[in-house]
């Protein structure tokens, strides 16, 4: 980050008119996005993201707010006339032209010399790892070989900012991981800004410098992947990143009593609601020592997650616990089924939500 | 008997095609080579003197009809494709409905509706006579028996086949590959030059073919709205057939149109590239 600001939104509004009804799709959001960021934009399908997206594309125009890109207003500049580019989420290529026609398409609007663009192209299929196959239709392309050609279609104008739509949603697992390196990789040998709209929480916590999780129409939190993973500022944030316990209560000295143990929550009195991540608890048959937050529970369910055991535990009030714990020495759990066990976890690992 | 069953299952439809087409087809051409008269009866005597003297005798005509097919398949490209457009990619909610009732007129027979266009531009028909009524029109203004009433008829007739096929064309154009051509710098026209344009030409290229080959070979619209000075081959095919009795001039009229129809379409394949165009468009 060079702190120099590549696009920002101000209190932006885009509202739709369905059948004599308006709907806010975003509801006023503020961002401040710096060159050369990998910035992500994550939240459930219909939260506004991919429509923010697309008002800083220029394919929306927003009902109210600005939009800024590199300090100049661009609210209602068409997309043509705008410095960024966007890889579609179903890649959105011209099927009636060859790979380098695809490509060189950017160039070639902007009236770029023949042997410019020819340098370019082939610089950019180079880095994506298609040269050789600049002569096939799309349609001749896998889904991996087809998403590179839409990031060098977009790439190869080094656009001050790109934008990608859910660039990775339809390829399989092991693709979609080699892309995100691959992406990550490119993103820094470019250096440029990019925002990333998906709806993979892995996704984002793995890629981003910053993340904004966004939920009907606003930013619940904007933060980097470990401020956002391990201190959620909303109980939908807790429960959208990774798996999360919620524990509700009224704390009293620092101290939640629930099911038949403590939550320290040091520092806070009254209505709390406090979230630990399930690797961090450790399950055992013994009371805990002072010192570290204890409960009491029955082992509802045990699931073997090959690298790890995932664990549903029942407190007494009712309230469910979900406890991973890695397979360090061997495959056996450490509780079955029905058994009754001591959750702890240090204090330090409880976040109280909002503090 | 498993393996046969495709074939027994199409055998209909072979049969069909076998009596009705290709049996009238070699009738048609035997007869083109037939001499005699319409009292005495016609013989075989591969008179192939029969074609040159069918075209030589009527070759205005053909040339007329190949013009006026022409003419009305260009401006049924220039009304039909902005309405094709508009539909698919306008028409939101509604697009049935607009096709429905763009197929309304066809609930009503062909030779109804060219009539009541006769009706509608007669000299002192309502539209003509009320504007000359108020003087904005002169006395001797008319409409019918002219070249621009026989191609306005045509139009109208056959539009709607140049505008379903190519509707069908651009709704399956994504419109995200519209918006990224305009996210790489192109303009609205630039757009649609360079991606929807020709990713609709398959469209267009049927559009094409299904009013091109109706149009040129119609009797009924020359017929009805042009008099006599805009006589089209269908006319002739039909007076030598029905009226003259003339069976051999008839049928190497009927093969001639045929032959002249397809080495066009041929000719307009091989120029359009179309197998390519609809390779890319299948995707």
């Amino acid at each position: 980050m060079t702190g120099l600001s590549a696009i920002e939104l101000e209190d932006v509004v885009k509202e739709y008119h369905s059948h004599g009804e308006v709907v806010q799709a975003v509801k006023g959001v503020t961002l401040d996005i710096a060159e050369g960021e990998f910035f992500s934009l994550l939240g459930p399908s219909g939260c506004g993201k991919t429509t923010t997206m697309r008002m800083i594309a220029g394919f929306e125009a927003p009902s109210k707010g600005l939009v800024r890109l590199h300090g100049q207003d661009v609210t209602n500049v068409p997309p043509n006339k705008r410095d960024v580019n966007m890889v579609f989420q179903s890649y959105a290529l011209f099927p009636h032209m060859s790979v380098w026609d695809n490509v060189a398409f950017g160039l070639k609007q902007r009236k770029t010399p023949q042997e410019e663009i020819r340098r370019r192209v082939g610089e950019m299929l180079e880095i994506v790892d298609l040269a050789g196959r600049d002569k096939r239709m799309p349609r001749q392309m896998s889904g991996g070989q087809q998403q590179r050609v839409a990031l060098a279609r977009a790439l190869v104008n080094r656009p001050r900012a790109l934008l990608l739509d859910e660039p990775l949603g339809a390829l399989d697992l092991k693709l979609r991981q080699a892309m995100q390196i691959e992406l990550k990789r490119i993103q820094r040998e470019v250096g440029i800004t990019f925002v990333y709209v998906t709806h993979d929480q892995n996704e984002a916590l793995t890629m981003s410098d910053r993340i904004a999780v966004m939920n009907d129409g606003l930013v619940e939190q904007l933060a980097g992947p470990r401020e956002i993973y391990e201190r959620p500022a909303t109980p939908f944030v807790a429960g959208f990143i990774g798996t999360s316990n919620l524990l509700t209560g009224a704390a009293t000295g620092g101290e939640l009593k629930i099911g038949g143990g403590r939550v320290l929550v040091p520092g806070h009195d009254g209505d709390v609601t406090v979230t630990v991540r399930p690797e961090k608890i450790t399950i055992g048959t013994e009371e805990p020592g002072p010192g570290r937050s204890a409960v009491r529970g029955t082992v509802a369910e045990v699931v073997y997650l090959g690298t790890y055991n995932s664990y549903a535990v029942s407190l007494a009030d009712g309230a469910e616990i979900t406890v991973f714990q890695q397979n360090v020495h061997d495959a056996t759990a450490t509780a079955e089924r029905g058994d009754s066990v001591w959750l702890s976890w240090q204090a330090q690992h409880s976040y109280v939500i909002g503090s | 008997m498993r393996r046969l069953t495709p074939y027994l299952l199409a055998l209909p439809s072979w049969m069909w095609l076998a009596i009705f087409l290709v049996v009238p087809m070699v009738a048609m051409a035997s007869v083109s080579l037939q001499t005699g008269n319409a009292i005495d009866g016609y013989a075989m005597t591969f008179s192939f003197s029969n074609y040159g003297d069918a075209i030589g005798r009527y070759s205005t005509q053909l040339l007329r009809s190949l013009l006026y097919g022409g003419l009305a398949t260009l401006a049924m490209l220039v009304i039909g494709y902005p309405v094709a457009y508009w539909i698919a990619f306008k028409g939101g909610t509604r697009k049935s409905m607009y096709l429905f009732l763009l197929l309304l007129p066809f609930f009503v027979s062909f030779v109804l509706r060219t009539i009541s266009w006769n009706f509608l531009l007669s000299d002192n028909g309502i539209l003509l006579g009320t504007l000359k009524g108020w003087g904005l029109l002169p006395a001797d203004f008319h409409v019918l028996a002219t070249t621009f009433a026989v191609i306005g008829g045509l139009t109208y007739n056959f539009l709607p086949f140049m505008i379903l096929p190519i509707y069908v064309a651009l709704e399956r154009v994504d419109p995200r590959v519209v918006e990224a051509a305009q996210d790489l710098y192109a303009t609205r026209a630039a757009a649609f030059r360079r991606v929807v344009l020709p990713l609709s030409l398959p469209g267009v290229f049927a559009g094409v073919l299904m009013t091109f080959v109706p149009a040129t070979a119609d009797p009924i619209n020359a017929a009805i709205l042009g008099g006599t000075s805009n006589t089209m081959i269908g006319n002739i095919i039909q007076t030598e057939y029905l009226t003259n009795l003339d069976y051999p001039t008839a049928s190497a009229l009927s093969f001639t149109l045929m032959a002249v129809l397809l080495v066009g379409i041929f000719v307009y394949a091989r120029a359009l590239g179309t197998e390519n165009v609809l390779e890319a468009a299948a995707r």
